[in-house]
């Protein structure tokens, strides 16, 4: 048994306490992601069917490799927030909070991993 | 109390029995693209570790990219990026209070819907002649 009025746990959880700032943050990333969707698909798009030698080549030159992480990074926060919206609509309770740790875990993980990935093709490739 | 109109009001709607309208559809296609979007980021992401772990983990993930299954995804996921991308323009617009008639969401509906088919084709012959 909880010893708080209903009034008292809603408190402070309405949209006036994080409801905009989230608002606010997904606007902003939205905007970027407009202007990093198109460079993306060219980025990634002039890499696929490339053998692994030159793949490494072309995502270790600065324009291919920054263009992608930037929208791999801009694009998973986007998706953590943006997935967050949805299991707040059909999750409750403890179901909610454990999807919401295994949403940040696997959006952070991608991030990680294609980071990673670009940051060892850019440090291991001679410049061309 | 005498003029309230008892038979003739229009009922509320049920989500089971209500036809949808086309700026309904493409609002929950909005939700459903960008969840989807997961298994082409997942699919990019495994291409690019697998070309920094090595020559064996990299044929596998780069025959699958080029496999007909990856350019399933692929080119599904080019597809559900720009339709994610108009649609949260259209977004943008409602948040700035444009566009919220039902005709003006209506026509940015068709919009939405051929200017990511017509993004997607566009994204398709560039990529296949260059």
């Amino acid at each position: 048994m909880r010893y708080i009025t209903p009034r008292k746990a809603a408190q402070g959880l309405g949209s006036a306490r994080s409801g905009t700032h989230h608002h606010w943050q997904m606007t902003v990333s939205s905007y970027a992601l407009i202007i990093l969707t198109p460079l993306f698909l060219i980025a990634v798009g002039a890499g696929i069917g490339l053998p692994r030698e030159e793949l490494m080549a072309h995502f270790g030159r600065p324009f291919p490799g920054v263009v992608t992480a930037l929208f791999i990074i801009v694009g998973m926060v986007h998706f953590i927030k943006g997935t967050r919206i949805m299991l707040d609509d059909y999750l409750y309770g403890n179901v909610n909070k454990l999807a919401i740790v295994a949403s940040n875990i696997f959006g952070w993980g991608v991030i990680a991993a294609a980071v990673f990935a670009l940051a060892k093709m850019a440090f291991t490739t001679p410049a061309i | 109390m005498a003029d309230v109109n008892r038979g003739n009001r229009p009922l509320s709607p049920h989500l089971q029995v209500y036809k949808l309208p086309l700026a309904a559809i493409t609002s929950i296609m909005t939700r459903i693209t960008g969840h989807a979007l997961v298994a082409g980021v997942v699919l990019l992401a495994w291409w690019l570790v697998a070309a920094v772990s090595g020559p064996g983990a990299f044929a596998a993930a780069d025959w699958v990219v080029r496999s007909w299954l990856g350019f399933l995804i692929l080119t599904a996921s080019t597809w559900a990026l720009w339709f994610h991308a108009l649609a949260g323009i259209r977004h943008l617009f409602y948040d700035a209070g444009m566009g919220l008639e039902i005709h003006e969401a209506e026509k940015a509906s068709w919009a939405i819907i051929i200017g990511s088919v017509a993004l997607t084709l566009l994204s398709l012959i560039i990529f296949f002649i260059s």
